[in-house]
């Protein structure tokens, strides 16, 4: 089922404008994300959806049926929540079916779906246990059974991860994303976390108090951010966003080394180069010194020094034996390099600059 | 070493072992002792009668009726208050404007001295002027005489300590229904859960704990009535609202029968253990129903 959201306006009693004019279209079978910081109004979206709180402007429109006035149990959603939201004297199995029995779902009915749903989150031999007695993993699962025995085709989930350790996290973003495309879900997926958005979304909303900055594929977002909140979100270690000017078809960074560029701009700009986007060997055009370095294992992460104050973080995916006052020299991948107005911070292209030939 | 850290503890625990010792141990035990004496007018003991003094309460149809109604009281006055208070911390729980008044107002009895509050109950009973018989007369129903009837005596009374209570529970309740997880309710929410489904799956759960410990302050407040009793109906009619506190201040300081009152403070001490106990050992084998 699609769901719609057109021009969502929520303003508190105080006059705090929380959501500013929301649009956006969530395709059947979609798996959505809305990521931001906290007190960017992601939450607040995924309450309007579910009814817990009424918009103050706005349609909200689930499969062509508008339901922004109807109740919470009349829009056919099922909801994941951030702390599990179990209640501590039922069963696994009693939680699991307790909207079905809410709704006065058959008896047979019911204990059919529990028993489909228990195989699903491999949680069978645990359903006469109590939450309190089950980890973490394990009562999200418990959360994500309930969710999913509705038979709702469309699922919320507020920060489901959140409460769970790395090693959890990644194997349940596995789970969630799988059990969706199998089941053809529709799902909205609230998290603050970008590791999430980018590797669980079809589709990302990045918000910024209660704006939408961008919405698209999550590697669209990556590699072509409108502005530089939304490059800066995205990516870790953050991307690189150094003071350039473009004079006479040459842009040159602060510590003077030059690029050619193609385009007719002039002026100050905004240069952003993913940590990631730097090659290091001995041939390089630039130099810096290394003022920090993060051994990883499988690659290194380091900041270097390169002149007139600016510091730029760089990612490869070798050990590199270097020690903090090291020179190092290197270049930039230049088709990935992107060039923001140094005033409004919006994006004005990517990769246009070339190397000046020596 | 040990020496001195023993004689350390022992300087740190001294004024809360003097002030017990003083005010709780030593009562105590006089009390135990007083319960096998016979005493003269002063309350100074005469000579020992071993059980007497018990054989003799029990043996009394005035102290039947005292334990009788000192039940009857505290089983009503604990449900009631109880049951009343948690409804009315269900309904100030509610997200509504100007609720902040309402809470106030429900927990604002607990701000006001027995004495005060048994007095304007007083006032409120009075068959002449009290508000009671006044609606009773504009409802065109027959008059009550609320504290000179056996049974409403015992009802006035009742709904005094109710009133007086409610406010304390009230306040405590409140607290344990506004911490019940907001996202458990929503879950209801979602899935259109009827009223019922929702105090029994989600609320009364939640708040159990809390309602065992209102439960338990509230019924051993209402053993120890005595401010009321005093002041609207000084045990009367008939001994019918002379509950035990009560019993035993006259037994003690009108009677002059230190002894016999002792043996009351006895039974008393040990129904308020019996009832304690019981109500423990039901929290614990809920427990441990929950630990599987």
């Amino acid at each position: 089922m699609s769901i719609k959201l057109q021009h969502l306006k929520k303003t508190y009693d105080n006059g705090e404008e929380v959501l500013t004019d929301i649009n956006t279209v969530i395709e059947d079978g979609q798996f959505y994300v809305l990521v931001g910081a906290s007190g960017s109004g992601k939450s607040t979206i995924l309450n309007a959806v579910a009814g817990f709180i009424p918009v103050t402007e706005g349609q909200i429109l689930i499969g062509d049926k508008d339901v922004t006035n109807l109740p919470p149990k009349d829009r056919n959603l099922a909801m994941v929540f951030q702390n599990y939201a179990l209640m501590p004297n039922l069963t696994v199995a009693e939680n699991i079916v307790f909207g079905l029995k809410a709704r006065h779902v058959d008896k047979n009915i019911q204990q059919e779906r529990l028993a489909e749903v228990l195989d699903a989150v491999h949680l069978t031999e645990y359903q006469h246990k109590r939450p309190t007695n089950l980890s973490g993993g394990q009562r999200q699962r418990v959360s994500l059974a309930r969710a999913l025995v509705s038979d709702a085709k469309v699922v919320l989930m507020d920060e489901p991860l959140s409460n769970l350790d790395a090693k959890l996290r990644a194997e349940m973003r596995r789970e969630i994303r799988s059990l969706q495309q199998a089941l053809g879900l529709t799902v909205i997926y609230v998290t603050h976390d970008q590791t999430e958005a980018m590797t669980m979304g079809d589709k990302v909303m990045l918000l910024n108090q209660g704006k939408i900055e961008q919405i698209g594929a999550p590697l669209d977002l990556y590699n072509h951010p409108v502005n530089t909140f939304v490059a800066d979100f995205f990516g870790s270690p953050a991307i690189n966003l150094l003071d350039a000017t473009i004079a006479n078809s040459k842009l040159t960074l602060g510590n003077g080394h030059s690029f050619k560029f193609n385009q007719t701009l002039e002026g100050p700009v905004k240069v952003g180069i993913r940590p990631e986007n730097v090659h290091i060997y001995p041939g390089g055009s630039m130099n810096g010194k290394v003022t920090f370095v993060e051994p990883l294992g499988d690659g290194t992460n380091l900041a270097v020094d390169i002149g007139a104050g600016q510091l730029m973080r760089m990612k490869v995916s070798e050990q590199l034996l270097l020690n903090v006052g090291d020179d190092v020299r290197f270049d930039v991948v230049l088709d990935q390099m992107m060039l923001f107005d140094a005033k409004t911070e919006q994006l004005l292209s990517v990769g246009q600059a070339e190397n000046i030939a020596v | 070493m040990h020496k001195r850290q023993n004689l350390l503890a022992f300087g740190l625990l001294f004024p809360s072992i003097l002030v017990l010792g003083t005010f709780v141990f030593y009562p105590m035990i006089k009390t135990f002792w007083l319960s096998t004496q016979t005493t003269d007018l002063m309350g100074n003991p005469i000579n020992s009668v071993g059980f007497k003094n018990f054989t003799n309460l029990f043996n009394s149809e005035i102290f039947r009726t005292s334990i009788t109604v000192t039940l009857i009281f505290v089983l009503v006055t604990t449900v009631v208050t109880v049951v009343l208070a948690y409804w009315l911390a269900i309904l100030a729980s509610s997200k509504l404007k100007g609720i902040g008044f309402f809470r106030t107002i429900f927990s604002a009895t607990m701000g006001i001295s027995v004495t005060v509050a048994s007095i304007l109950w007083l006032f409120m009973f009075n068959p002449q002027i009290g508000m009671f018989s006044r609606i009773l007369a504009f409802l065109h129903l027959p008059d009550i005489n609320w504290l000179s009837d056996p049974v409403w005596a015992l009802v006035a009374i009742i709904g005094t300590t109710v009133w007086m209570n409610l406010g304390f529970s009230f306040l405590i309740l409140l607290g344990a229904v506004q911490a019940i997880p907001e996202d458990l309710y929503q879950v209801a929410d979602l899935n259109g859960a009827s009223k019922w489904l929702r105090l029994t799956k989600i609320t009364l759960p939640a708040t159990e704990p809390t309602v065992f410990f209102v439960t338990v302050v509230t019924l051993i407040n209402a053993f120890q009535t005595f401010g009321q009793v005093d002041i609207l109906t000084a045990g009367g009619p008939d001994y019918h609202t002379n509950l035990l506190v009560y019993s035993i201040y006259q037994d003690a300081f009108v009677n002059h029968a230190v002894g016999r009152a002792s043996a009351e403070s006895v039974v008393l001490t040990v129904i308020i253990m019996v009832v304690t106990f019981i109500q423990f050992y039901l929290n614990k084998r809920k427990a441990a129903r929950y630990a599987d």
